[in-house]
């Protein structure tokens, strides 16, 4: 791979392109969108989550006012499933399109829709709608393991030497269940479709992490050619993995603005959000350890179960970073699904690595702790020289420096091992640390770069913003490649009429559009150099090509040092209005045979406070050490790590979706009862990034800051918990309840 | 949400006469007054209240808070919470009320929300809100979804088999603790109830929550003055650091006399159906000198009767240890 080591706008604090329109109220989400003659519609959610309808009277909402129509089963026209599919398109994961039998399998989802003049009349004519059940027991048990799966056994999914052998020949071991309870993504933006449909196409204003994934599913899913459907969608208030791919709701505005032909607006409550639109799902995972006296390990064995949907296999994959985080000889990974009356889950920011991460860092903080072993020296002790899973090399790994680094910024150097053991200003502190990996990775990209005469660019690919600095981080890829400054570059993100660009997922949008977009900057390039040496009137006519030089937005002769013509005026003379050109980037995912291991490190550090007399824990300090390539701009990278932190303390200490036992409801289904955390809850944050370019990805270096940040943060939180109170939480989150137990009670050795 | 009519009372008799056609007084009225609406438009959102007609209360005068010629503090019900919990004297005098109030909600709400609606504010039971549900205090005779249900947060005083719901507020908590008194104008002319008697625990009538009857309109509160050199502190226990009602609370309002407690009002909040004044917990302290040990029993007799449910039986430990820890600090002069 090409090198590019010396920039003047990469890995310079920038700020944000799209910041003065966010705070300025003019960046147009997916429901700002109005159009002459838009109607609104509302769902009518089933009230049971396990059963049939044996019944569905529309006849009052009918009549109500502003009361359009209200389709359901019999009315609502055709709408098609996908075809299965292996490869990277065409994704939704509630592959059953809505209203498409009687049979209802989870709570909330979706029997009919009311379409209306003003939301008001829609949502009151939908609670109008009566609908009568046959109604079933539902499980939405929360308890996995040992509990029937959807295959005969767990399935395999990474394998070396022999666990069962080196664990029972072990002389220290740790085996343990740690448990994940289901969580929300709650973005604040809710889940949105704004379906104009003109007779022939749609354009569907979408809130989606993957605009040209979304155009394909609902061409195929309304049973129309690709070309006939537009996806846009510009600015999305966060999405966590919950709007990677389409959900039903999409699909209703879609077949409502079709049967209509009028505009339909159709946002999903926050209520619905808990319902419809995602989850990551509850997950029991049986971690075992074995070591030497010594502290090497000798196995490694996860076995998770989460649970799925009725009618779709959702693995969450826990065992994402598990082969390869460290070194050892015996590893079993096996993984299995459990059905439960719930929506669809789906990816939450770090599937897999996140909740798998919090078992694995729990577990290897109990090992250390059995071992009388520091927990920092623990891991840097099993510290592996390549991917033992893949036996190749890493392309650019650096976690023992994360863990050393960690260990100056935070302090740790005069931690005591002992439960309560360390003080101040009356509250017991607890210290506690994690390691962490995600996954690093490029996936198929286009880009086109214009030129034009008036000095500005243009860069166009068919990726999205979601909120983590895409916009800026393009134009900076932009600036340094045709030396036009940041402001002058227009960004256009957000349409699936675009060059295809990547899903806004694994974190994988710089690495991957960075290489097709510098392509792009480097034809536009070379579309200008044709115009100057082609063109009347211009210095360079009849030049030859290779003779010249690009630079700082100039055209000039190779080795001579005089001052280029500007790029603009050569445009001028050429009278056009812009020179383009294309890029494309190939993808490393699902390589079948890779050179390298890509992935990013982290350590996490974190401090909590105990007061016993109150139970009260707060999470005080969290020091993150990060290894996620070139950042080609801190300020956003910056941002996404203490974000990241932010939802760690969430997961850790307060989200649950609680599902009613008799109806299958999700109960705590709006922000007062789900808890998330607050500005009060976020400790002071100290954010590192070594910043080593991992060349072998590309020519930047970069990778992605998207998800690692919240990997490690849950077990780091849980060890410095037990640092404090001497409770070991393994069933997540760590609750009042979980703390009240007295010290003397839980299972403390030390 | 359903259509509804709004109309402005010019006057607290007008405002009176409005509300007295109301079908119910409490749970089910027809007709609503409405204060800051932060807790009555959430619901009727909800569909959960469905009133006919509000009654705008908020050009009334009944926002004044006013020393009283007996060295007392008088209260509109219109009063914000914010203002409240700034006021001068409130601060100085009756601390507990503004602890009470700014640990509760948010800024934003705290400037709409008042003295009055703060009184009648709901309860958080997650079956109450939702209509798909069971729910005694919303449709009576329903059943209660909340045993053996999501009851966390419900309460484990004052309990019955028909609602263990609990008051959330804060304010209230601090009122029990102040003894305050509640000035009611009602079709048959002005009372005055003592808040010990104003709020019901459900029994098997959960909708009935407090004395208030068709008509009445909270006019004002007044607080009683504080005993010389008496301490008082609010402490509140929750699973976040902020914006969240509380698992377990207390209010504390102490005097001690060479070295014994002479007068002391504990109340708890988060743990029953009625914001819970432990008269219990008092006879144990009044008396003795402030210790720790003596603290520890009168936890011990407030929480006597408790009856936890599923999944909250934690608060029984909690609110114990909340009350300790709220009498330490009380008896310092915190
Ligand atoms: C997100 C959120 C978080 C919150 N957190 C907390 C918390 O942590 N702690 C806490 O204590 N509270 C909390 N609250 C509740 C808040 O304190 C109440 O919503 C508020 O006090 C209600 O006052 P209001 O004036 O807006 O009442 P309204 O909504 O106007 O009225 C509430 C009820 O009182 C009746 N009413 C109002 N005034 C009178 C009167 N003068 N006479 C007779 N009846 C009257 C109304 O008819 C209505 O039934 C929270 C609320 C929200 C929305
Ligand atoms: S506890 Fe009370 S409010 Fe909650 S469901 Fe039961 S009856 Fe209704």
């Amino acid at each position: 791979m090409d090198r590019i080591t010396e920039s003047k706008v990469i890995g310079v604090a920038t700020p944000r392109i799209d910041g003065p329109l966010k705070v300025s109220g003019s960046a147009m989400y997916a429901s700002d969108h109005h159009f002459p003659g838009l109607l609104y519609a509302w769902p009518v959610c089933a009230t049971i989550s396990n059963g049939t309808i044996t019944r569905l009277d529309t006849g009052a909402a009918e009549k109500m006012p502003g009361v359009v129509a209200v389709y359901h089963r019999e009315n609502i026209g055709k709408l098609y499933r996908v075809p299965p599919s292996t490869g990277f398109t065409m994704i939704i994961d509630e592959k059953r399109p809505p209203f498409e039998d009687d049979s209802i399998r989870y709570y909330g989802q979706y029997v009919a829709v009311v379409v209306a003049q003003t939301v008001e009349q829609a949502r009151a004519a939908a609670e109008s709608v009566t609908v009568t059940y046959n109604k079933e027991r539902p499980n939405t048990g929360a308890k996995l393991l040992g509990t029937s799966l959807t295959t005969d056994k767990p399935e395999e999914k990474s394998k070396r030497g022999d666990t069962a052998v080196a664990l029972s020949a072990a002389k220290v071991k740790v085996d343990e269940v740690y448990t994940i309870p289901v969580e929300t993504h709650n973005p604040i933006e809710l889940h949105a479709s704004v379906a104009v449909y003109d007779g022939q196409r749609y354009t569907l204003y979408e809130t989606s992490q993957a605009v040209v994934n979304h155009r394909d599913v609902m061409a195929q899913m309304l049973g129309v050619p690709p070309e006939q459907v537009r996806v846009i969608t510009r600015y999305l208030g966060s999405g966590f993995g919950g709007k990677l791919w389409p959900w039903p709701h999409g699909l209703l505005a879609a077949a409502c603005a079709r049967n209509l032909r009028r505009p339909v607006k159709l946002v999903v409550s926050r209520q619905m959000m808990f319902q419809s639109v995602g989850h990551r799902p509850a997950i029991d995972q049986r971690i075992q350890l074995a070591a030497d006296a010594d502290g090497k390990l000798t196995a490694v064995q996860q076995d998770y179960i989460n649970h799925t949907s009725m009618l779709d296999d959702y693995d969450e994959g826990c065992g994402e970073v598990t082969p390869f985080m460290y070194s050892t000889s015996n590893l079993l990974v096996t993984g299995g699904l459990t059905r439960r009356n719930v929506g669809n889950p789906t990816a939450m920011r770090g599937p897999g690595a996140v909740p798998g991460l919090f078992a694995l860092e729990s577990a290897m903080d109990e090992l250390a702790i059995a071992l009388k072993m520091d927990p920092v020296q623990l891991r840097l002790k099993n510290e592996p020289a390549l991917d033992e899973s893949l036996n190749i090399p890493f392309s650019s790994r650096h976690m023992k420096e994360c863990l050393t680094v960690g260990t100056e910024k935070f302090g740790w150097s005069p931690r005591t091992p002992q439960v309560g053991s360390m003080k101040r200003d009356g509250l017991t502190l607890g210290w506690g640390v994690a390691a962490c990996s995600w996954l690093a990775a490029r996936i198929e990209t286009e880009a086109t770069v214009e030129l034009l005469q008036d000095g500005s660019a243009r860069v166009a690919c068919g990726t999205q913003d979601i909120g983590g600095g895409t916009y800026t981080v393009m134009a900076q890829v932009v600036s340094h490649e045709t030396g036009i400054p940041v402001n002058r570059i227009d960004v256009v993100l957000g349409d699936s009429s675009l060059p295809p660009g990547p899903i806004s997922g694994g974190s994988w949008v710089t690495a991957s559009m960075t290489p097709a977009v510098l392509a792009a900057a480097q034809n536009a390039g070379k579309a200008l150099v044709l115009a100057a040496i082609k063109s009347n009137g211009s210095p360079f006519l009849g030049k030859k090509q290779e003779d010249i030089e690009l630079v700082d937005g100039t055209v000039r002769l190779k080795g001579q040092g005089t001052a280029g013509v500007p790029m603009t005026e050569i445009l001028r003379i050429a009278n056009v209005n812009s020179v383009s050109g294309t890029g494309k980037s190939d993808g490393t995912l699902g390589a079948s045979k890779p050179k390298f291991s890509f992935h990013s490190y982290g350590a996490q550090f974190a401090e909590v406070t105990w007061q016993p007399e109150i139970a009260r824990l707060r999470v005080s300090r969290v020091v993150t050490v990060i290894d996620a390539g070139r950042i080609l701009n801190p300020r956003p990278a910056r941002n996404q790590i203490e974000g990241a932190v932010v939802m760690g303390v969430g997961m850790a200490m307060f989200e649950e979706t609680m599902y009613d036992p008799r109806s299958g409801a999700p109960i705590n289904n709006n922000l007062a009862d789900y808890v998330v955390a607050v500005n009060a809850d976020t400790p002071e944050i100290d954010v590192t990034f070594l910043d080593y370019p991992d060349y072998e990805l590309n020519a930047l270096g970069a990778r992605g800051v998207g998800e690692i940040g919240l990997a490690g943060i849950a077990a780091a939180i849980t060890n410095a918990v037990y640092h404090a109170t001497g409770i070991r939480v393994r069933d997540l989150p760590v609750r009042i309840e979980d703390l009240l137990i007295p010290a003397s009670q839980s299972t403390v050795v030390s | 949400m359903e259509l509804f009519e709004l109309v402005t009372a010019r006057t607290i008799p007008d405002a009176v006469k409005a509300q007295a056609k109301s079908s119910a007084a409490q749970n089910g009225a027809d007709v609503r007054f409405i204060a800051g609406g932060t807790n009555l438009i959430d619901y009727m959102k909800l569909n959960v209240e469905r009133p006919k007609k509000l009654v705008d209360i908020n050009g009334l005068p009944l926002d004044r808070i006013e020393k009283t010629a007996d060295g007392g503090l008088k209260i509109g019900a219109l009063a914000k919470n914010a203002v409240v919990a700034q006021d001068a004297t409130v601060k100085e005098q009756y601390a507990v009320l503004s602890q009470a109030l700014l640990s509760g909600a948010s800024p934003q709400l705290r400037n709409m929300a008042t003295t009055g609606g703060n009184l009648l504010q709901k309860t958080r039971c997650v079956y109450y809100r939702d209509t798909a549900t069971g729910c005694n205090k919303r449709e009576p005779g329903s059943g209660c979804s909340a045993i053996g249900g999501y009851n966390r947060m419900l309460a484990i005083l004052g309990t019955s088999e028909h609602c263990i719901a609990t008051n959330p507020s804060d304010q209230n908590v601090a009122l029990m603790a102040l003894d305050a008194m509640v000035h009611i104008e009602g079709v048959k002319g002005q009372r005055s109830v003592p808040i010990e008697e104003f709020y019901l625990v459900p029994g098997s009538t959960p909708q009935l929550e407090t004395v208030l009857e068709s008509g009445d309109l909270i006019a004002y509160l007044t607080l009683p003055k504080m005993p010389a050199g008496a301490k008082s502190v609010y402490l509140k226990l929750r699973d976040r650091a902020s914006y969240e009602f509380a698992l377990a609370s207390a209010a504390i309002v102490m005097k001690q006399n060479g070295g014994r407690i002479d007068f002391v009002r504990v109340a708890m909040g988060g743990v029953g159906t009625k914001p819970w004044r432990s008269v219990e917990a008092e006879k144990m302290l009044l008396g003795k000198p402030a210790t720790a040990s003596n603290f520890v029993a009168a936890a011990e007799a407030a929480l006597h009767g408790a009856k936890p449910q599923s999944q909250n039986g934690f608060k029984v430990e909690l609110a114990k240890r909340c009350l300790v820890h709220a009498l330490g600090q009380a008896s310092q002069g915190a």
